[in-house]
């Protein structure tokens, strides 16, 4: 039961921090966090990983974690590919001048 | 001595790997949240996912037969998400996003259908046959948390792929969906789902199982199909959460505390984001969840999906009077909306700025935070245009400057140019901040037909004195803009 309590306390951790994690997001940030915090929800792969390793030669299990697996990494890579695909189109206010002193 | 040293260390790793991914998970979505960090916290994220898989394929040393599902898994998914990511227009980003999600929904919901029909049948029991050292111990515990896994995951699944479909013009939100027996419908699906919860504690056997697994799938199409569109991005935004819940209820399953603390936080943050961009479109949560599609019931201005909705003071112009108009303002100010993006205009209609510029004409980008399918969808667009960023001025500080304003230019916006939301309270999108661009002299509004917006709402802009209409696709339009300045040799002046 320790452990039970263990996990809650982490559920219950957990929680917090990701509320106070982000507060005042500036609107452009909208799509590419909700991408981002998509694909860190994919963290279900480790889910479906424990299954494969203890499937115990099921076949049954190593179908279902085989494509519970698949769906997960489709998350995750997708996710996190097209996150920075959109975040690479912004251009910082600061970086143009920059990069035209570079050069010079 | 130093054998047993090395025992501990190696034991240890695992837990060192999972204290430093949760670390690195946390920097990530703080990161995320701010323009300057954003791209390294993306690159930091995956990177905290990465070590957690490396620090569980140590930890749980999978046997041969393991790695080959692992493999196959692995590379069919793998390979998909990298082929999306790389194919999918900018435009469709935020169906994306949904597929993306109700994906991730997929994997909690078939972890914990796995426990329950081969590996928790028999209860503790079971759980100790499949995993030996799992976290949580009594039966009871490891059962509600797959129930609430194929709840959660469930209902993702299934309202995301009708986000999706709704986004990407699939579906529509019928009419009967407005009806107020809907309610009653979701609630007896609710009620059904937890009976099979309540059945599926007591008696782990196979039928509470598929009575949770249906009235959950259900419950998810039935809660997600009568909101409008133009609340979908909303929506998304909290199924994310709720695939963080599911991820966090699947780690309870298999015993994982790095999966219990990452779903949390990102269930957790999801929920922050929805209501940060509730507040950003002026909706609550509730109002969005149960108020029914905006402008889809028979309030008294509301206009039919596609017809002309009955406007009477219509004046339309030829590309050859805006351009015109265009030669002597000071002043230009764009509206760029999704009807931009869907023409594939960005890149003329940053051309028509750069040669307005170059007739000393100042120019800017009027953003709404919604402007496109989701908040920053709009900036995103337009950034991949090479429209430089200080040009995109958003909607509080450009609002006091349309007076001085002498040509706005709509393009494929409808809704948040509607002057009818400060000053109708009748009208659905009353209360909504809008762009005042009725304040500046001149409006030319670029638009396919008169049919209604994507809130099915009728504009009143339309009809003001100072609006001409120019019929077209956005594309051929600006391009005709481009030729008729040309031919006046606008810009050409300058330069000689």
């Amino acid at each position: 039961m320790s452990d039970f309590s263990q996990a809650l306390w982490v559920l219950l951790l957990g929680s917090l921090l990701g509320l106070e994690l982000i507060g005042k997001v500036p609107p452009t940030l909208h799509t590419p966090l909700m991408s981002g915090a998509n694909a860190i929800s994919g963290i279900t792969v480790l889910a479906s990983l424990t299954l494969l390793a203890r499937a115990d030669g099921n076949p049954a299990l190593l179908l279902l974690g085989a494509v519970s697996l698949g769906f997960a990494l489709f998350n995750v890579v997708g996710g996190f590919l097209v996150t920075d695909r959109m975040l690479a189109m912004f251009r910082r206010p600061g970086s143009k001048p920059a990069a035209r002193q570079g050069g010079r | 001595m130093e054998a047993t040293l090395m025992d501990t260390i190696s034991g240890l790793l695992p837990y060192a790997v999972d204290l430093v991914a949760v670390l690195l998970l946390a920097l990530g979505i703080k990161g995320l949240a701010k323009v300057r960090s954003a791209r390294s916290a993306n690159g930091l994220a995956a990177l905290a996912l990465g070590l957690a898989v490396l620090g569980l394929l140590i930890e749980l040393q999978p046997p041969l037969l393991a790695w080959l599902g692992i493999a196959v898994g692995a590379a069919a998914g793998g390979l998909a998400g990298l082929l999306t990511a790389r194919r999918v227009p900018m435009t469709a980003m935020p169906q994306t996003v949904a597929l993306f999600n109700g994906s991730g929904g997929m994997a909690s919901l078939l972890v914990g259908l796995g426990v329950a029909l081969y590996g928790g049948t028999a209860g503790a029991a079971g759980a100790e046959a499949l995993g030996g050292e799992v976290l949580v111990g009594t039966a009871l515990v490891e059962r509600l948390s797959i129930a609430i896994s194929v709840f959660v995951g469930a209902i993702t699944v299934t309202g995301s792929l009708v986000a999706m479909a709704k986004l990407q013009g699939w579906i529509d939100t019928p009419a009967w969906t407005q009806s107020r027996s809907r309610h009653g419908v979701n609630i007896a699906l609710a009620v059904a789902a937890l009976v099979g919860v309540g059945a599926l504690l007591g008696d782990p056997g196979g039928s509470p199982l598929w009575l949770l697994l249906v009235a959950s799938s259900l419950l998810g199409v039935g809660v997600t199909l009568p909101i409008g569109g133009a609340d979908m991005p909303v929506v998304i935004s909290l199924l994310n959460s709720y695939s963080g819940v599911a991820a966090a209820a699947a780690g309870f399953v298999v015993g994982s505390q790095l999966l219990i603390v990452a779903g949390a936080m990102v269930g957790a943050a999801g929920l922050i984001l929805t209501q940060v961009m509730c507040t950003a479109m002026n909706r609550s949560l509730l109002n969005v969840l149960f108020g029914g599609a905006l402008g889809a019931g028979a309030g008294g201005k509301v206009g039919g999906g596609g017809d002309e909705a009955g406007y009477t003071r219509i004046t339309s112009c030829s590309p050859e009077e805006c351009a015109l108009a265009l030669e002597c303002a000071e002043r230009v100010v764009f509206v760029p909306g999704y009807g931009l993006a869907v023409a594939q205009a960005q890149h003329a209609l940053s051309e028509l700025a750069k040669l307005l510029q170059a007739n000393g004409t100042e120019v800017s980008y009027a953003i709404h935070p919604v402007a496109g399918r989701m908040p920053g969808h709009m900036n995103v667009l337009l950034a991949e245009a090479d429209v430089p960023y200080e040009q995109l001025v958003e909607m509080d500080t450009i609002n006091p400057e349309f007076p001085r304003t002498d040509v706005v230019i709509v393009l494929g916006a409808n809704d948040v140019v509607n002057p009818d939301a400060k000053t109708d309270s009748s009208s659905p999108l009353y209360g909504m901040p809008v762009l005042e661009v009725d304040q500046a002299r001149q409006v030319f509004v670029v638009k396919r037909s008169l049919g209604a917006g994507y809130a099915g709402i009728r504009n009143a802009l339309f009809e003001l004195p100072q609006t001409a209409m120019l019929f077209g696709d956005a594309k051929a339009v600006l391009n005709g803009l481009l030729s008729e300045l040309r031919e006046l040799g606008v810009g050409r002046v300058k330069a000689a």
